[in-house]
């Protein structure tokens, strides 16, 4: 079992690891809350798994700051959870009670929420997120906020032209952003070796000149504090960044899927590596958790999911008339739509917007409506602090240690 | 006042509405430094910046995409494909993700998704392509296409203006052709609108975009024979202006359906349905359709005026229609 204690003691307080533990805990315990409820034919559609991928959604997630944008994927219910989503919004949107964020419009984790949480959407097409959370990083620059925006995508979702389109504009326009690539081995039943020819996913940021890390995705301290470095870079400006957190999807694509495909070793071998579990060891051994503190975070683990099951199980299911309605955006009194400037907006406006060519090439501007050999050449870069400089951030740059993966690589057909 | 051409139209209503809105970006293929394919977006860059002029790579999902996620921080995006033939790289963003935000998890997208449209100017059939249904059968859009100078520019603004995403086509054959005056200062026009081009008596003659024109030229030919069309102007065509519609078919008691898309699921079939929906005792004859051809637009000039409708074709059917 690798030892993920020695490396990352004392970089974490012991706060962020209890953090880190509890919502890690709470992640599994809403999925198993919602598997039982499956069993009772209480979730209507399908239900999704991250089984051992807990500590790469709450990890990275815990990188975050609140004014910061996220777009969870399908099973990035812990992200949810860390960025505030209370468990019932989760319970209620599986269950397509009228009390859910959409109203029983979508289900699973497809809600967002623009105003105060800062999480936009996902929908069911892998990639589509990586553009729109790119414009969402690129807008908040715009208006001067700081933000860095992140997302999710899997190995699957690695191979979507959308994926490289999203990626390569994030990288051309250096946008503060930071993508989750979750290698968790499989793609529904086809392995990543059949996927993608490569060793090692991160490589695709090279294609794109960006930062990209390796993590042991089950170690939750590694991915956050590798998230909190990325998370950092991004918004000092060093442009997107990609982490690559290798894991393991233990159960099928979703509860109808049995996942016979996935050979016993490999199983076997993440098994014994569970997220959870080598969270906890570490902190009883390092006593930052007792069996005390252990037992009253359960308890109040326990009596958290009880009320907000109750409150899911107990709410109505949205009443046929309210299908109508909502398709558009009927003005003010639907959504204010304000911006929120955090710079000068004479900035943004003429004179102070227009731009001054920044170059004259020799040899440029031969056409006729040209000014010759003078002509001004504009530079595009869209910081101006950035302008001139040569961004060390595109170096690729990976953490040292590799996670052992080797009996989990022998996993393909 | 001042007499301006269509495409001018395009290019002030995005320079007033960025003078006056600095939520308002352009984003899209050589939009900046060469001021966009057809000069649409020509100084902009100069007067707004790189900040608010945003060149990108040729990837239409990803424009779409990042125009979306600028909209969730409260700007107000213009995507520009640089031919609309290639909106339908992005189809998948612009219909799963954009459309359905608002009515699935109440996230509106306000933007605008504009582009170069349509025949008639050799394109080809890539360069050439009326698209509109593909997007007028997603609920969650607007569609606006525009046939005049001042409502290009106008409805421009009221689209930018709008909290949700719009489609914006810009019929390519009327950017320098066309001449209108318009007046100065600040103006819109409603989307969902329709507009009565020519008021007439015999029977109701329904088209947009560049086909407007060759249906009023058709109209002027059947006065000459008595025949008084009326010619409405759809400019909108989701969401469709119904009352326009049915009110001048009530009086008229026939419909002739003219666009420049083809046949098969054009909104000409749309508005048949809906004319038996809603107006069926009130019709005097068949709906009849003057479209494009079932087949995609053809380069060979013989051929494409072969495809397209003509103001010949348009007279011919209404004047069958108003044998009835």
């Amino acid at each position: 079992m690798p030892a993920i204690e020695s490396r990352r003691k004392g970089k974490l307080t012991r706060q962020q690891y209890l953090d880190l533990y509890y919502y890690m805990r709470l992640n599994r315990e809403v999925e198993e809350t919602m598997t039982r409820l499956f069993r009772q034919n209480k979730i209507v559609g399908g239900l999704y798994s991250s089984l051992g991928q807990e500590a790469i959604s709450v990890g990275t997630a815990y990188a975050l700051e609140k004014r910061d944008w996220m777009a969870p994927m399908i099973r990035n219910i812990g992200a949810l959870l860390v960025k505030g989503v209370p468990p019932r919004d989760i319970f209620t949107q599986h269950m397509a009670k009228y009390t859910s964020p959409t109203k029983g419009r979508d289900g699973t984790s497809h809600f967002g929420d623009l105003e105060n949480l800062h999480i936009v959407s996902p929908i069911s097409m892998l990639g589509d997120l990586i553009p729109v959370m790119t414009g969402a990083a690129m807008g908040g620059r715009y208006l001067g906020q700081k933000i860095v925006t992140m997302t999710w995508i899997g190995d699957g979702g690695s191979s979507t032209g959308v994926f490289h389109e999203g990626l390569n504009l994030a990288a051309s326009q250096r946008a503060p952003f930071v993508l989750i690539l979750e290698n968790n081995q499989w793609a529904y039943s086809t392995p990543v070796r059949r996927q993608v020819p490569l060793e090692n996913l991160a490589d695709r940021a090279k294609a794109y000149g960006i930062a990209s890390y390796i993590v042991d995705g089950n170690d939750v301290a590694e991915v956050y504090s590798t998230a909190k470095e990325a998370v950092e870079r991004a918004r000092a400006g060093e442009g997107p960044i990609l982490i690559e957190a290798k894991t393991f999807r233990r159960h099928g694509h979703a509860q109808h899927d049995p996942a016979e495909y996935i050979p016993k070793e490999q199983r076997e071998f993440w098994e014994k590596r569970d997220p959870i579990s080598l969270c906890e060891a570490f902190l009883l051994k390092e006593k930052l958790l007792d069996a005390n503190g252990k037992k009253e975070m359960e308890a109040k683990l326990t009596s958290l999911l009880e009320k907000e099951r109750e409150f899911a199980e107990n709410s109505p299911m949205p009443p046929e008339e309210t299908v109508h309605g909502g398709i558009y955006c009927s003005g003010d009194e639907c959504h204010k739509i304000r911006a929120k400037w955090e710079r000068p907006i004479a900035e943004m406006m003429p004179p102070k917007s227009s731009v001054e060519p920044v170059w004259t090439v020799e040899g440029f501007g031969q056409g006729k409506r040209s000014a010759g050999k003078n002509s001004p050449i504009h530079f595009g870069d869209v910081q101006t602090e950035h302008k001139t400089q040569q961004p060390k951030g595109r170096a690729v740059k990976k953490s040292e240690k590799k996670p052992a993966m080797k009996s989990a690589k022998k996993g393909g057909r | 006042m001042a007499v301006i051409t269509f495409l001018e139209a395009i290019k002030q209503a995005m320079f007033e509405e960025m003078a006056a809105d600095p939520s308002v970006v352009l984003i899209g293929e050589d939009v900046g430094v060469y001021g966009g394919a057809f000069k649409t977006s020509e100084g902009l860059l100069e007067k707004f910046g790189w900040e608010r002029v945003i060149d990108t790579p040729i990837s239409e999902s990803a424009i779409i995409g990042a125009a979306c996620g600028m909209s969730y921080l409260g700007l107000r995006p213009i995507a520009e494909m640089q031919f609309i033939d290639f909106i339908v790289c992005a189809f998948n963003q612009i219909t799963n993700f954009v459309a359905k935000g608002h009515y699935l998890w109440n996230a509106p997208a306000p933007m605008v998704i504009r582009g170069p449209s349509g025949g008639g100017v050799h394109g080809g059939p890539f360069h050439s392509a009326n698209p509109e249904m593909y997007f007028v059968h997603t609920p969650g859009l607007k569609v606006v296409y525009p046939s005049t100078p001042y409502d290009a520019k106008g409805l421009l603004k009221a689209s930018i203006r709008d909290n949700n995403p719009v489609l914006f086509f810009e019929h390519k054959f009327l950017y320098r052709r066309l001449k209108e005056e318009i007046p100065a200062g600040d103006y819109t026009v409603p989307l969902g609108k329709a507009v009565v081009r020519r008021a007439g008596r015999h029977l109701t003659i329904l088209s947009y975009a560049a086909m407007m024109h060759t249906s009023l030229e058709a109209a002027e030919a059947l006065a000459k024979e008595g025949i008084d069309a009326e010619v409405i102007d759809l400019r909108t065509l989701l969401p469709l202006d119904e009352e326009t519609i049915l009110q001048s078919v009530k009086k008229t008691n026939k419909c002739l359906v003219v666009h420049e898309d083809t046949k098969t699921g054009g909104i000409a079939g749309e508005i048949t349905a809906l004319l038996c929906e809603k107006a069926f005792l009130e019709l005097d004859g068949p709906v009849l359709r003057v479209t494009s051809l079932d087949t995609p637009v053809p380069y060979a000039p013989t051929l494409e005026a072969a495809f397209l409708p003509s103001a010949r074709k348009v007279f011919a059917a209404a004047k069958e229609l108003a044998r009835y």
